[in-house]
């Protein structure tokens, strides 16, 4: 049984476009947003939903929209569409097929936590999306969805598209936060949270893409209605993006506690003939890994995390049976050290320690107890940074050395001996 | 700030000289000189970003600066969209590098001239993110993500054999990327701004040939054609894709 919400006629052609758009229906949640319910009604209808935010962590979006201060000032809503985690690429195929899904998203969202300034930041690399957008944002301001006045409701606002210019760290929010403001994307302490303090020191709400986009839905099915699908704590559908060692790699819309092994497999195609599926990250790079045996786990929020991961922007890459786990580690670990901001002490100097030490183990010059060291570097830099990138890298590459310790030693003694032997040969040869 | 990288950058020599009389004596292997730059730092590329003996770049003036009129339209509709006009310090960098081809001196200078800022204010943001340049590169841009998700699908070979077709060609700016955010076309790349992917081994010439032509890039590999690969994403008529 399948539910398709987001990707409904996602390939219809024309979708990128408002007419096609309203055509299917399109708008018409915004229309009765602001002529039949009140800011607070609206974010009671998102609570209700159960609506859980698409970006990583997870967070309740009513609650987060309840957050915001009442008092009459002025409040921005920013949209999250940095999507930069490895793996990740669902945010991109919605922009770029359904523009106006998102626009509509938020001037929903803007209305219920009062914000009359909205942003959309986007990857820089994603030009073809951002032109999109923009013709997408042209178009809502032509035919009245935004400016002033919005549908003859009072209500006010602009949207800007702001083009970001390579930085994985911008997908944090208060770097984000920082880079729009026009500075380098440093994150900054919490709290203050940025929806007391956040873009130009104002109450800010932010949401990623397909937070957004889902909203426009819940208001036209009913809260209540939305959180009947999935399972009681992780309501709704979930754009999954699977890659890595499948046979169908592509973003699948499923319906959250589906059996992760329904999604790699039947959808995604399993991994390549012969081969079996050694790893799997079920949310992003960041997420700490999952092996074979965790494939039959419902996926949703609060299954793996009891598992011992999370479930993240909803990325899975699969890693199969023929890949050393060195490898993929180590370039996980160059990934974060080139990410880091390096405001942070411990991530900082711990992404590039990591990445010297795998270096040792990939060469052979490790010894077993620098696995130990290794996993206590992890250990240190989790929760001792600003912002969660040092987390991020060290959560997987700790549970790596936790899973597959055996493989490291074995991975270091074969590339010792490997090296002493070239290195007779080269006495001999000479 | 990076126009000054031109004198910069001596090779690293040891301020200390061995026989150097305030030097305590001190067993032969702690005697290793610690290379140390001009200005006493250990820091390599400190030399490179800054010049501590001069003073810091003002504020460029107008009337001194030419800005190319339209670099100058485009940076100062960027700031207009803003409540705070520093936000617009990346679409301005990114115009003023698409005018010059790289963030060289002179096209942050004109930012800044236009920005009213100061050229290191500008200089800190460009230095931070990928895309911006700090370095003479060639025009033709292709990234090539080598993140996990290509790298398993083997990135690294498509990148090393672009970088083997392109050799020698100043025109090209063939580099790794980290994830470019289309893990299903993976192994894949982003040429001057188009996805495409997966590229193979053998396509790597004729996709060089047609950069160089000027030609759009592996059409039928382009990630817009591509249709979702959902199979409950329905199409129109219902029937599924």
């Amino acid at each position: 049984m399948s539910t398709t919400i987001l990707f409904k006629d996602i390939d219809e052609n024309g979708l990128h476009t408002i007419d096609v758009y309203r055509r299917r229906g399109g708008y018409d949640a915004l229309r009765k947003v602001l002529t039949s319910m009140t800011p607070a009604e609206v974010t009671d209808e998102l609570m209700a939903s159960g609506l859980r935010g698409r970006g990583g962590a997870g967070f309740p979006s009513g609650k987060k929209i309840s957050f915001i201060p009442k008092a009459d000032i002025q409040k921005y809503l920013v949209c999250n569409a940095d999507e930069s985690e490895p793996g990740t690429f669902k945010d991109r195929e919605l922009m770029q097929k359904s523009p106006h899904m998102l626009v509509e998203g938020i001037v929903i969202g803007a209305y219920a936590a009062g914000a009359t300034k909205s942003f959309i930041y986007i990857r820089g690399e994603y030009v073809e999306q951002a032109d999109i957008i923009d013709a997408a944002i042209a178009e809502a301001y032509a035919a009245g969805f935004l400016g002033e006045n919005i549908l003859g409701s009072g209500f006010d606002l602009s949207l800007v598209l702001h083009r970001g210019a390579g930085a994985y760290i911008c997908g944090e929010e208060t770097g984000l936060l920082d880079s729009l403001e026009g500075k380098r994307g440093n994150p900054r302490l919490k709290p203050p949270f940025p929806a007391n303090q956040g873009l130009y020191q104002g109450p800010t709400v932010i949401n990623n893409v397909e937070t957004l986009a889902t909203m426009p839905h819940i208001i036209l099915m009913g809260g209540a209605e939305y959180a009947k699908i999935g399972t009681e704590s992780s309501t709704g559908t979930k754009l999954v993006s699977v890659s890595g060692n499948v046979r169908r790699p592509g973003n699948y819309e499923v319906v959250l506690g589906t059996p992760s092994r329904e999604i790699i497999y039947d959808l995604a195609g399993g991994p390549p003939e012969g081969r079996e599926v050694k790893f799997w990250f079920p949310g992003g790079s960041s997420s700490p890994v999952l092996e074979a045996k965790d494939l039959d786990l419902p996926y949703d929020f609060n299954t793996l995390a009891q598992a011992g991961s999370m479930l993240g922007s909803g990325a899975i890459i699969v890693v199969d049976d023929s890949v050393p786990v060195v490898d993929v580690a180590l370039k996980l670990a160059k990934f974060y050290r080139h990410e880091s901001c390096g405001k942070c002490t411990p991530c900082r100097e711990g992404t590039r320690w990591t990445v010297s030490m795998l270096e040792r183990v990939d060469a052979g010059l490790a010894t077993p107890m620098d696995l130990d060291i290794m996993a206590s570097v992890q250990e240190q830099i989790i929760g001792n940074c600003l912002c969660v990138l040092g987390d991020a890298m060290a959560m997987p590459i700790g549970s790596m050395v936790a899973k597959f310790r055996q493989e490291f030693e074995d991975h270091i003694e074969a590339a010792r001996a490997r090296s002493e032997r070239e290195l007779v040969q080269g006495a001999v040869g000479a | 700030m990076i126009g000054r990288r031109k004198k910069a950058a001596p090779a690293p020599e040891p301020v200390l000289a061995a026989g150097d009389k305030r030097l305590p004596e001190v067993p032969a292997i702690a005697q290793r000189t610690v290379p140390r730059f001009g200005h006493g730092s250990r820091v390599p590329g400190w030399d490179d970003a800054v010049d501590l003996t001069k003073d810091p770049a003002e504020i460029p003036d107008p009337a001194t600066t030419p800005v190319p009129a339209a670099l100058r339209a485009e940076i100062e509709a960027h700031m207009a969209k803003y409540p705070d006009f520093r936000s617009a310090a990346i679409p301005a960098l990114a115009a003023a590098q698409r005018h010059h081809g790289w963030c060289s001196p002179e096209a942050i200078e004109q930012a800044a001239c236009v920005m009213r800022l100061t050229p290191g204010y500008l200089v800190s943001v460009a230095s931070f993110y990928d895309m911006l340049e700090t370095r003479p590169v060639g025009r033709q841009r292709i990234y090539v993500c080598t993140n996990i998700s290509c790298s398993l699908c083997g990135a690294d070979a498509l990148l090393a054999r672009l970088q083997e077709e392109t050799a020698g060609d100043p025109d090209f700016n063939v580099r790794g990327f980290e994830c470019l955010g289309a893990c299903d076309i993976a192994p894949m790349a982003s040429v001057n701004d188009v996805y495409v992917g997966p590229v193979t081994l053998d396509d790597v010439p004729a996709l060089v040939g047609q950069i160089r032509e000027g030609l759009p890039p592996l059409p039928n590999k382009q990630l817009r054609r591509r249709k979702s690969t959902d199979p409950n994403a329905t199409s129109p008529e219902g029937r599924n894709l």
